[in-house]
């Protein structure tokens, strides 16, 4: 029915500028003449295109476009955009309510997708164990088994995205940050809301941490060793290493804990990167300079975060910190599960930021914006929650986009990730048959990089596979598809 | 022609009218909204985009040009016309390339608050995803012609406003598009203040570097559906 009293009709128009590939996680495990794994590639095709897409547009419609582009972590690409137009528009500080504006948005991101990932997709293996089965390895069945797991990933995810609606304007897809600054500032009732429920968010953020410390002592081996390699690690970090999730330096340490990279500014890191192109994968290989695609490569993300800062600025979380790192015995913690308690502190860390902010006034400023004087080129990064994200851009003499350059959390993580399956693989795969176990151990090794692929955030909990392995010569000898 | 006001009927709502004025027109003054794209207050009505279409007197016609006479008796706000309005929009939706998530326009575009009017969420037509481009070389100014609906008001600005003719049409059909005097818009006579700029309804002709700075959701088809400024003249317009 049509009504033209305007009161009822939905105000929603919805087209998508790109149909999103929904799909299987695709491995390829290939034998060598003697039947032993001798590679595995986990192949990804989903980005693709949105750099051409950004050619020719404004550089202020960056921010808003490129996060409808790349649907998984949307806040993240939104700041990271506009925190490179803040360089194209001539700024190089942003007025200090745009700034905390923009870190209270980032914290609510991150906070919400951590908690996403925690609860919703790993916590039903790490609860109900690996080879549970699939149906029984749901947020459901936690929700069921464990109410008050439940009730955090319920909340702490809300919250999260309800920081991200009153600092962006929307909950999923904000739209506040703009070349300069934001155009918002944070409004009293809101500050008030967010106020009255961020100490309860916060400590069930650390009842959380504690019982996933409860779970590492309990599974001490197998948190250890599975699908566990040493690797460099790589993430941004503030002024003196203190942790920094929304800007600084990039530090990249090796798998002893030497800085192999500080202190590089987001305009070098072409200096110091190198992005690979292999034929099989649409995702790029990205390398140290210098070091080379076999042992250049290092992994992002939570863990990457924890390693490689000095300090954390909040305190629940620094504590945490050095629970932590008392596992490494001084040098950075390898276990690819630690993937999840690393993410557990970074969740802690962020609902204290939260909270912290929500009691600066800044936050009620009303200097918004900052101008200057129009650059050609733009380069920021930002640590989403998986990872490093960098954004570079160059902008013409019209203000259109010429050129984008895009490197995201999941693809610093391609490398590892190849490893992690790999690895799996060596010590799971018997003779030639894909088992149930091997399906489940590869979908939990995937998954502890939280890789933003459509096949890995099912917010139920279930990967879509496809596992193909292959014989020396390259002919399929199985095939196994979980839906 | 006499100069004696008169009386028509909307949906059965006697109107006061005065010779010259079209329906659009006598409706406007009198407080009752037909929705319209093409029209615009300040420019000559030319009758392009029939979302006005209204029955008068049994037939379907464009009421922006329509001029008004006595005792006509017109429909306007109908379940008929509203879904025939509905799908003129849905067209345009899916005749140009329109992703009002990220527009500058979105929110104070008058083709979107028509689609919120009429409770579209996506169009049920094929997309044509037509290939167009964006002509920023103007220094203020730029024209992202995949918004383009072709309703001409800048066409009718820019000559009767602005005295200049910096737009106009060629092609015919699903060909037509959007024409610049001399090309491109650096080659135009087209400045920022230019009332063929203000007249675009949609985010087709946009001012630069000032985009997104008011907030998505505070404006102005945010704060209340579009017409809602016409149906509040009804019952203040009585002198
Ligand atoms: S011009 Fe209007 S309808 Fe088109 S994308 Fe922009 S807001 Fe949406
Ligand atoms: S540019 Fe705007 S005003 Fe001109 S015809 Fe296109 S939509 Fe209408
Ligand atoms: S408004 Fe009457 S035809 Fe467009």
């Amino acid at each position: 029915m049509s009504s033209t009293d305007g009161t009822t009709a939905p105000r929603k128009i919805v087209i998508d500028p790109v149909t999103r590939v929904e799909g299987h996680g695709k491995v390829t495990i290939r034998l060598d003449a003697a039947g032993a794994v001798e590679d595995a590639r986990f192949h990804v095709v989903e980005f693709r295109g949105f750099e051409r897409f950004i050619q020719g547009r404004m550089y202020w419609e960056v921010p808003l476009v490129i996060q409808r582009l790349c649907g998984i972590c949307p806040v993240s690409h939104h700041l990271a955009a506009a925190k490179a137009m803040d360089q194209i528009a001539g700024v190089d500080r942003v007025p200090p309510t745009a700034d905390k504006m923009r870190r209270l948005m980032h914290y609510g991101q991150v906070l919400q997708s951590n908690a996403l990932h925690i609860f919703h997709l790993a916590s039903p293996d790490l609860l109900f164990g690996f080879d549970a089965p699939p149906e029984k390895r749901n947020i459901i069945a936690v929700l069921e088994r464990y109410p008050e797991i439940g009730k955090w990933a319920i909340f702490i995810r809300k919250f999260g995205q309800e920081v991200i609606k009153a600092t962006g304007g929307r909950k999923i897809h904000p739209t506040s940050a703009i070349p300069g600054g934001v155009n918002q500032n944070l409004a009293i009732a809101d500050r008030d809301a967010l106020r009255a429920r961020v100490g309860e968010i916060i400590s069930w953020c650390t009842a959380a941490l504690e019982h996933h410390k409860g779970y590492v002592a309990a599974n001490r081996v197998l948190h250890e060793s599975f699908a566990t390699f040493p690797s460099a690690f790589m993430s941004i970090t503030g002024e003196g290493g203190v942790m920094d999730l929304y800007d600084g330096t990039l530090r990249v340490i090796d798998a002893e804990g030497k800085a192999l990279i500080d202190g590089a500014s987001p305009a070098s890191y072409r200096d110091h990167l190198i992005e690979e192109v292999r034929s099989w994968s649409y995702l790029k290989f990205p390398h140290l300079r210098g070091f080379g695609g076999d042992d250049g490569w290092y992994r992002v993300g939570p863990l990457a975060q924890i390693n490689c800062c000095s300090a954390i600025d909040t305190p629940l979380a620094e504590a945490a910190r050095r629970d932590f790192m008392a596992v490494g015995g001084g040098h950075p913690v390898n276990a690819t599960l630690a993937y999840h308690w690393a993410r557990l502190i970074v969740l802690v860390h962020c609902a204290e930021k939260i909270e912290q902010l929500l009691f600066d006034d800044d936050l009620q400023g009303t200097d918004l914006r900052a101008e200057g004087t129009r650059r050609e080129e733009g380069i920021a990064w930002i640590e989403a929650p998986r990872g490093t994200l960098i954004h570079h851009y160059t902008v013409d003499k019209n203000d259109q986009v010429r050129s984008a350059n895009l490197i995201v959390s999941t693809t610093h993580n391609n490398e590892a990730m190849n490893r992690a399956v790999k690895q799996v693989a060596q010590t799971d795969l018997s003779g030639k048959e894909i088992t149930e176990g091997l399906l489940n151990h590869i979908e939990v090794a995937i998954r502890a990089f939280d890789p933003c692929l459509s096949c890995a955030t099912h917010a139920l909990g279930q990967m879509p596979l496809i596992v193909t392995l292959e014989d020396a010569s390259g002919a399929v000898i199985a095939r196994e598809v979980r839906q | 022609m006499s100069s004696e006001r008169f009386t028509f009927t909307v949906d059965g709502v006697p109107v006061e009218a005065e010779p010259g004025q079209t329906v659009v027109e006598a409706c406007d003054a009198a407080g009752i909204y037909i929705p319209r794209l093409c029209h615009h207050p300040d420019l000559p009505p030319v009758g392009h985009c029939r979302v006005c279409t209204c029955v008068i007197d049994g037939r379907q016609t464009a009421a922006c040009i329509m001029p008004a006479a006595k005792g006509m008796v017109v429909e306007n706000n109908t379940p008929a016309l509203n879904a025939e309005r509905r799908t003129l929009i849905e067209m345009l939706f899916a005749e140009g390339n329109h992703f009002c998530q990220f527009c500058e326009a979105s929110g104070d575009c008058e083709l979107q608050a028509l689609g919120y009017l009429f409770g579209m969420v996506a169009p049920s037509f094929p997309h044509l995803w037509p290939e167009r481009p964006v002509d920023a070389s103007h220094p203020d100014v730029y024209i992202d012609h995949n918004r383009c609906i072709l309703c001409s008001r800048c066409v009718r600005a820019s000559r009767t406003l602005d005295g200049k003719s910096v737009f106009g049409f060629e092609g015919r059909g699903i060909d037509m598009h959007l024409t610049v005097t001399g090309g491109h818009l650096d080659e135009s006579a087209l400045a920022a203040a230019d009332k063929a700029v203000a007249a675009c309804p949609v985010g087709c002709i946009v001012i630069k570097r000032t985009g997104y700075r008011t907030p998505y959701g505070r404006r102005r088809y945010d704060e209340a559906p579009i017409g809602s400024d016409i149906t509040a003249r009804r019952g203040g317009a009585k002198d």
